[in-house]
């Protein structure tokens, strides 16, 4: 294992009953990469990601997070890691800044390191007015940006988006992504599942998943190439042709 | 890091439109109108009465049973019949039947019989009602037979000889409700608050997707427990404080024992029932399903704890299942510390038992808790 790596999986899988959600899906993911994880509904993304993130335990296989075994050293795992859900779970009942501070400390940093931090990411998200507006107030773009925010807070190595840009406008999609890249020029390994494939686009490397196995997995110009395919869109189709499962 | 959590908690349940209320209004109504209402003294008993005889005797016999304050005469009837129509209607739980020589044989063999039926659907009242009217029956007979030893100063009948007894009643000298049912009606509530909110709460960051975002987290299950559990502990106090007052204030009653003593058992009462609440929560998918088991358990601890029944007169193989009543030890303990003024040393059985069920119900409620499936 080299340091340039900091997501290793092999053979990983999970089952539930007979049913395989993940079928030994082998990749890597290098350090300040952003990893597009694509696939349609039901075909396994947020279970891998679920296992990747200490969520879920492995039926088989193993995987390496920020140099820590997912299975036996899960807690050292999610030290170092942030993590963000399909549904941005912010504490609504808590203020934007109450927030921030909560999840801050969970990771451990002191009073002051947090509101010399929270000022600063609430300015670069153009949230400073939004400081003390209680979170279940703000407009889903925002609830979305600031859920990214807290997600990164604590400065982790790897950052886990499921999902997010679901249900907002392109524009709001777009500037999300300029926040992504922003993360990833930090040094922060981004990995994203997604179904919207034009975000795929902007992603260094994407594997594409079907039916719980992994298809395809390399940069979107060379899955171009390879499938004589315009755009990741058409490259997704060929794909999930193939598929025999349901989406949910 | 635990401190974070714990304010957390605490903002979120101050900001709660329901809870801080619910603090305040369930210990107001709860100690100012159920004391009131859980009364098991029977009172309002309706009288019917056959009187076959209708002399100066029974009348006065009608008067003295009317005016105990137990009863209330509904009717004074010619016959039986009459009277059990009464009693099928509703309108008369007891029907008191005077012979017809009711006067003649009391005086002719300063001896007779009358006849008691009650209405017994409200077994409490029945039994009770009729065990007043005994005793009235008895002391108009007394005075009866004092009467008539002055008025025949040469009697040919012995006089029987008889005894009284006086009961005195300790530590509750003057059998007053209030004073029983208060402290066991703290321990009510404190199980309701201490022991629904911690159920509904984790199960509410299931339904709202949040406990998931601090699952990812390295908090561990022991902080994430423990700061659900201490702004409970907190609550409780505040509940507890508050009903000791209104006990004051309303009912004059302080307890006889130390408030210490009070306190520190409470401590661990509360541990145990927002334990309970906790593994419950942490079994439950939703908030309904919480609420429902909750409410199943909470249901049986209650009626098995003393509070209404005592444990002692119940079947040895529902007393043995009362061991297993974190409840039972503690209005065990209220009713001791209020009544009797026991001291901690008198109540070591007790502690220990609710330590081991507080220490039982936390662990089990960390173990539960899985940050990972």
């Amino acid at each position: 294992m080299t340091e340039e790596y900091v997501i290793i999986a092999e053979n990983l899988t999970k089952k539930f009953g007979n049913f395989t959600a993940v079928d030994h899906i082998t990749f890597s993911v290098r350090k300040g990469e952003i990893f597009g994880f694509l696939g349609a509904n039901g075909a396994g993304k947020t279970t891998a990601m679920r296992m990747l993130c200490g969520l879920s335990h492995p039926s088989d296989g193993k995987g390496i997070v920020a140099g820590y075994d997912i299975l036996h050293e899960s807690e050292k795992v999610k030290q170092n890691i942030g993590y963000m859900s399909q549904k941005f779970s912010l504490y609504e009942d808590l203020k934007v800044w109450e927030n921030l501070r909560l999840y801050g400390g969970i990771y451990g940093m002191k009073d002051k390191e947090i509101s010399i931090k929270m000022d600063a990411v609430l300015r670069s998200i153009d949230m400073q007015s939004e400081k003390n507006t209680m979170v279940r107030d703000l407009p889903l773009g925002w609830k979305q940006k600031l859920a990214f925010t807290v997600s990164i807070f604590h400065n982790p190595k790897i950052v886990f988006l499921d999902e997010p840009t679901g249900g907002v406008d392109p524009i709001t999609r777009r500037r999300f992504w300029e926040q992504i890249y922003s993360a990833a020029a930090s040094g922060i390994t981004v990995f994203v599942t997604t179904h919207y494939m034009d975000e795929a686009e902007y992603c260094d490397r994407v594997s594409i998943m079907v039916d719980g196995k992994i298809k395809a997995l390399d940069s979107p110009q060379e899955l171009r190439k390879k499938y004589s395919a315009s755009g990741m869109d058409e490259v997704f189709q060929k794909l999930a042709r193939e598929a025999t499962r349901k989406g949910d | 890091m635990i401190k974070f959590l714990i304010e957390k908690e605490f903002k979120q349940i101050f900001r709660n439109s329901f809870i801080p209320r619910m603090i305040i209004m369930m210990p107001l109504m709860m100690m100012l109108i159920f004391p009131w209402a859980a009364n098991q003294e029977v009172k309002n008993i309706k009288l019917s009465v056959v009187d076959n005889d209708r002399t100066t005797m029974s009348g006065n016999l009608v008067r003295k049973v009317s005016s105990s304050g137990y009863f209330i005469l509904n009717s004074v009837t010619g016959s039986y019949t009459d009277a059990m129509k009464d009693i099928d209607s509703g309108s008369s739980d007891i029907i008191l039947e005077i012979p017809a020589d009711f006067e003649k044989q009391m005086m002719d063999d300063k001896h007779s019989t009358v006849m008691i039926s009650a209405n017994s659907v409200n077994g409490t009242k029945g039994t009770l009602g009729s065990s007043y009217l005994a005793s009235i029956l008895n002391d108009y007979s007394a005075e009866l037979r004092s009467d008539m030893m002055q008025n025949l100063s040469i009697s040919a009948v012995q006089e029987p000889r008889s005894f009284s007894i006086v009961p005195e009643y300790k530590f509750n000298p003057r059998l007053d409700y209030k004073v029983f049912m208060v402290p066991a009606l703290m321990v009510m509530l404190l199980t309701m608050i201490t022991g629904f909110l911690p159920a509904l709460n984790i199960v509410s960051e299931k339904e709202a997707g949040t406990i998931e975002q601090i699952n990812v987290t390295p908090a561990s299950r022991f902080q994430f427990i423990l700061a659900k559990l201490i702004p409970y502990w907190c609550i409780g106090f505040v509940i507890l404080t508050i009903c000791m007052g209104l006990a004051v204030c309303v009912y004059s009653i302080i307890p006889v024992g130390s408030l210490l003593t009070i306190y520190l058992f409470a401590m661990i009462y509360i541990l145990v029932v927002s334990g309970m609440g906790l593994v419950i929560s942490n079994y439950s998918d939703t908030m309904q399903q919480a609420m429902f088991v909750m409410f199943f358990f909470v249901m049986i601890l209650l009626l098995m704890s003393g509070l209404f029944t005592p444990v002692g007169s119940m079947p040895d193989w529902a007393q043995y299942i009362t061991i297993l009543n974190p409840l039972k030890y503690f209005i065990q303990v209220m009713r001791l510390v209020y009544l009797k003024g026991s001291g901690f040393f008198q109540m070591i059985p007790q502690f220990l038992s609710l330590c081991c069920f507080a220490l039982f119900f936390n662990v089990w409620a960390i173990l539960s808790y899985r940050k990972s499936s």
